[in-house]
């Protein structure tokens, strides 16, 4: 698009927000090129700082009354390119809406500004026994607007589920810059599920009211050290198929130990090729019969050392090089991709020989990480950019990964999201006709594809002019029955 | 092509207000009822060539009063979209019906053709026990899932009322019971859906793994539905084990006797502090449920603990009762556990925990004797009237309720009620995104032809 219609864009967006709250300086712009996940950039055509609701609706009427795209962005620490702004478009970053507007805890709820951090709200409320309980391992500076887009989960959302189980109501500005409720409460389509969770596709979530959770009585964390990940993969079973649900159930391979250990030392125990972390947490009585369970099969599926954290101090120690995982690759390998394919758990045995098998064929190394509870898989392929066709031969085993996850049965991506990075792989997952449907209610939201565009979707619908639809009031307001609402 | 409207006396629903294990009306018909027909010459919109087994409607098919033309009884998704092409070619609106459980449910369709009925779309395709999921067929009913769920120790966290009900029956309407509380509802359970869309279209979404952000969640937007998108045809659901014991506590709390502050006013305020008090419990109970009969009945309290230590629990939670009046641990629910305090008339009132005491004010303000009930610590009751109450008096009582409600931060809305009541009132209220849904229903029906009007608002 031509720089003139943004750069009488940025004049209206001036007057609207004042001149502090929109950045059009090239250098300040390039710091939003990216996300999370940073080899997709794009410097934003303007960025713009609103502080209000009603500021944002004002940015999304000024684009949409232009034909102008936007892209919303909370603390750019998403892993799919969701938050990737647009060249030709205005980057709406939530930032400056970082306020707790209520804390209620007769009715265990908050309504927060989407800037807000996670780990903000359980701040606010920890002292009350309660605590907001998704958890994403960004949770210190990730958004809960961007948690909102993403339906982020966690490594307790085996327990405790996604946001989207968390999230009682939003108000949200529509592609064309109407404030709209959606409630918990509301009667017919479950918009507000519909909502989060669509990567910014269906427009801007500006008040996020949250379910507060009362925080367990008892949390035990147990940590396991298998010889492999198949003895450590039947424990898993066992606990589970035992009937226990616990708050998460984590495992590292050997390469994932490795770069750990030398990251942040976490001393796991000596010689293990495989590593759980089973937290269990609720009333103590329970938690207690559930610690002996979990040890006992730990013990009889070949645990060779046992671990046990009573205090936050140890859980940290324990979670320590869980939590580093991600990074701690960069200590062994010059570059990875960290994928988020997802499959049965009773599959991940299988999944899990043929992703070595794919690393072997290929040259490639594979560390792992994963949601073991969920089946939610993070391998973590390793190249060298500097050595010729490697960058290739990883993307290859990457996409091969999550080929491997939708032939058990699985998902593409369990937590970070479509974005722009697999919207490619949509097609493998769903047919035709399930994006067209898709896409149908992206129309009803937005029809001139304006909120987000490019991502989620390999290809855009046009949606046209809806045919045939009944015009006139309806008979009960025609009767005097209802009003128009 | 419009249905006609049948002259039911009021309160006389023709599915008939009883429990219809025995009396559902879809997938009971052998396949054969269709032979006469084929042999006989019939217009072209008969979906008779579909290949899918159809009869002619009679009296006992009608939705809300308007009687259908056929009901088909299909087998396979596949069969659904058969009909569904056959439908839009020839511009017949279509209900989905289920077990027939919920006669009162939505205003009278605008126009029906054809009913399709999912009775034959029944079975678990899946029971994959150690990912704790199932897949299963929209007409099954939720009680032969159950049963299939316990034989493997697990269950679906979705304990609507017993009589039928399907789970396409159940995700439509939204249902849910006590065990929402701890569970959540079936929007927070369903992790994958097929439907077929007005024009036959077959879509999916979710999958069978419960950890998944891929593409839309067509399944929430189906959830609440009723009806008026297309035909729900498959779920998948996540599961849980079953627990291991369970007991409730039940107790009576007393009703204080200030003279400043009617009985239900006073129920109201003990019952706030009691159900916050449990939902704080380290107990973690499952469900905590309020039975209130109305004036000059004493209301009951009765608390769900289950899993581990269910018996210790239980034990922890009357203590805190106790303070309240006697409280007992018992092995059973209570009768009224997750009964629906009304079978015609029932009404919905929504406010954040907390505000029971307010909300039951409202009621009782509504002058017409309710019988409240429901998961009290999520801020959900239901009130169930009489039968026999007039339009005027019902549009009257759902007008106060309402705004009541509307000064707590919450809503009220009409479950069921009878076609004449139904129609005399705005059965939802003022809902922000109406605009949304109305949009939502036009790009996935524009011909209006899946349920029309059985939403409010013109959906």
């Amino acid at each position: 698009m031509a720089a003139e219609p943004l750069a009488e864009l940025t004049r209206r967006l001036e007057e609207a927000l004042g001149r502090g709250s929109v950045i059009t300086d090239p250098v300040r712009l390039r710091t939003y090129e990216c996300d999370g996940l940073t080899h997709h950039r794009a410097v934003p055509g303007v960025v713009v700082l609103p502080e209000t609701t009603e500021q944002v609706a004002a940015v999304v009427r000024l684009c949409a009354a232009r034909g102008v795209p936007f892209v919303a962005r909370g603390a750019g620490t998403g892993l799919s390119g969701g938050a990737l702004p647009r060249t030709d478009g205005v980057l709406i970053v939530t930032s400056r809406m970082r306020r707790i507007l209520s804390v209620d805890m007769a009715a265990r709820r908050a309504v927060v500004e989407p800037g807000v951090t996670n780990l903000a709200i359980t701040e606010a409320v920890r002292d009350l026994g309660y605590y907001y309980a998704p958890d994403p391992s960004s949770q210190q500076v990730c958004s809960i607007g961007g948690n909102v887009a993403e339906n982020s989960g966690g490594a307790h959302c085996l327990k405790y589920g996604f946001t989207v189980n968390h999230v009682l109501g939003l108000e949200v500005v529509t592609p064309d810059g109407e404030i709209v409720e959606l409630s918990d409460d509301d009667p017919g389509y479950d918009l507000l599920g519909v909502f989060v969770g669509s990567e910014g596709t269906l427009g801007i979530a500006t008040k996020i009211t949250v379910r507060l959770t009362r925080a367990p009585e008892a949390v035990t964390t147990l940590l396991a050290a298998f010889d492999g990940i198949e003895r450590g993969g039947r424990a898993v079973s066992a606990i589970i198929g035992g009937g226990i649900v616990p708050a998460a159930i984590e495992m590292m391979d050997a390469l994932a130990i490795e770069a750990a250990e030398a990251a942040v030392a976490c001393a796991y125990p000596e010689g293990a090729g495989a590593v759980l972390i089973v937290e269990l947490d609720g009333p103590a009585t329970e938690v207690a019969r559930q610690y002996e369970e979990v040890t006992r099969i730990c013990r009889e599926t070949g645990a060779f050392e046992l671990r046990t954290a009573d205090s936050p101090e140890e859980r940290a120690a324990i979670w320590k090089g869980r939590r580093s995982a991600f990074a701690a690759v960069g200590r062994i390998s010059p570059a990875y991709i960290v994928q988020d394919g997802v499959v049965p758990r009773t599959a991940l045995p299988g999944v899990l020989a043929s992703i070595d098998r794919l690393s072997r064929e290929h040259g490639i190394r594979v560390a792992n990480v994963f949601h073991a509870g969920d089946g939610n898989l993070h391998p973590l392929v390793l190249f060298d950019d500097a050595r010729p066709g490697e960058a290739e031969r990883a993307a290859l085993v990457s996409g091969r990964i999550l080929d491997l996850c939708l032939e058990h049965g699985g998902s593409i991506t369990g937590e970070h999201g479509v974005g722009v990075d697999k919207s490619r792989y949509m097609p493998k997952m769903f047919s035709e006709d399930d994006l067209d449907t898709m896409q149908r209610v992206r129309c009803a939201f937005d029809p001139r594809s304006l909120s987000n565009p490019g991502k989620v979707f390999p290809t855009p619908r046009l949606c046209g002019e809806v045919p045939g639809v009944r015009r006139g009031a309806h008979p009960l307001v025609e009767s005097g029955r209802a009003e128009q609402f | 092509m419009d249905g006609r409207r049948e002259d039911t006396p009021q309160g006389t629903a023709p599915y008939g207000t009883a429990a219809h294990e025995a009396a559902a009306p879809y997938g009971t018909a052998a396949r054969e009822v269709t032979a006469p027909y084929e042999t006989v010459a019939h217009e072209a919109a008969a979906p008779y060539g579909t290949g899918v087994a159809v009869r002619e409607a009679g009296p006992g098919d009608a939705v809300s009063g308007v009687r259908p033309r056929w009901v088909a009884l299909p087998e396979s998704t596949g069969e659904v979209a058969a009909l569904l092409r056959h439908a839009a070619a020839h511009d017949l609106a279509v209900v989905p019906a289920g077990g027939g459980t919920k006669p009162h449910r939505g205003l009278p369709p605008e126009r029906c053709d054809l009913v399709v009925g999912t009775g034959r779309l029944d079975g678990v395709l899946e029971h994959a026990a150690g990912d704790l999921i199932v897949r299963v067929l929209a007409g099954t009913t939720m009680e032969t899932l159950a049963a299939v769920l316990a034989g493997r120790g697990q269950r679906l966290c979705l304990d609507v009322p017993a009589g039928g009900a399907t789970v396409g029956g159940t995700l439509a309407t939204a249902e849910a019971g006590p065990l929402r509380f701890r569970y959540g509802t079936a929007r927070d359970l369903l992790i994958g859906v097929t439907v077929v869309l007005a024009d036959g279209t077959v879509a999916r979404s979710g999958g069978k793994v419960v950890k998944n952000v891929a593409g839309y969640d067509l399944g929430k937007l189906f959830t609440g539905s009723h009806g008026t998108l297309g035909v729900i045809t498959e779920a998948v659901f996540r599961l849980n084990p079953v627990p291991p014991a369970r007991r409730w506590v039940v107790a009576e709390p007393a009703v204080s006797g200030s003279p400043s502050c009617s009985p239900s006013c006073s129920q109201g305020s003990a019952l706030d502090t009691l159900a916050g008090l449990l939902a704080a419990s380290p107990a973690e109970p499952s469900a905590i449920e309020a039975d209130l009969p109305g004036p000059g009945r004493e209301p009951s309290l009765a608390v769900l603990v289950e899993g581990t230590a269910a018996e210790e629990r239980a034990r922890a939670v009357r203590d805190l009762m106790d303070g309240h009046g006697p409280a007992r641990v018992t092995d059973e629910a209570p009768a009224w556990w997750g009964v629906p305090p009304g079978e015609e008339t029932l009404l919905e009132l929504r406010f954040p925990p907390g505000r029971a005491g307010g909300a039951l004010r409202a009621v009782a303000a509504g002058v017409l004797p309710a019988r409240v009930r429901g998961s009290v610590a999520s801020g959900v009751l239901r009130a169930g009237l009489p039968s026999g109450v007039a339009p005027p008096e019902f549009a009257g009582f759902v007008t106060s309720v309402r705004d009541g409600l509307a000064g707590l931060g919450g809503r009220l809305t009409v479950v069921a009620a009878p076609p004449a009541l139904m129609t005399a009132v705005d059965p939802w209220g003022p809902v922000s995104a109406l605009p949304l849904m109305r949009r939502v229903r036009e790009r996935l029906d524009p011909g209006r032809r899946m349920s029309p009007g059985r939403l409010p608002g013109g959906i």
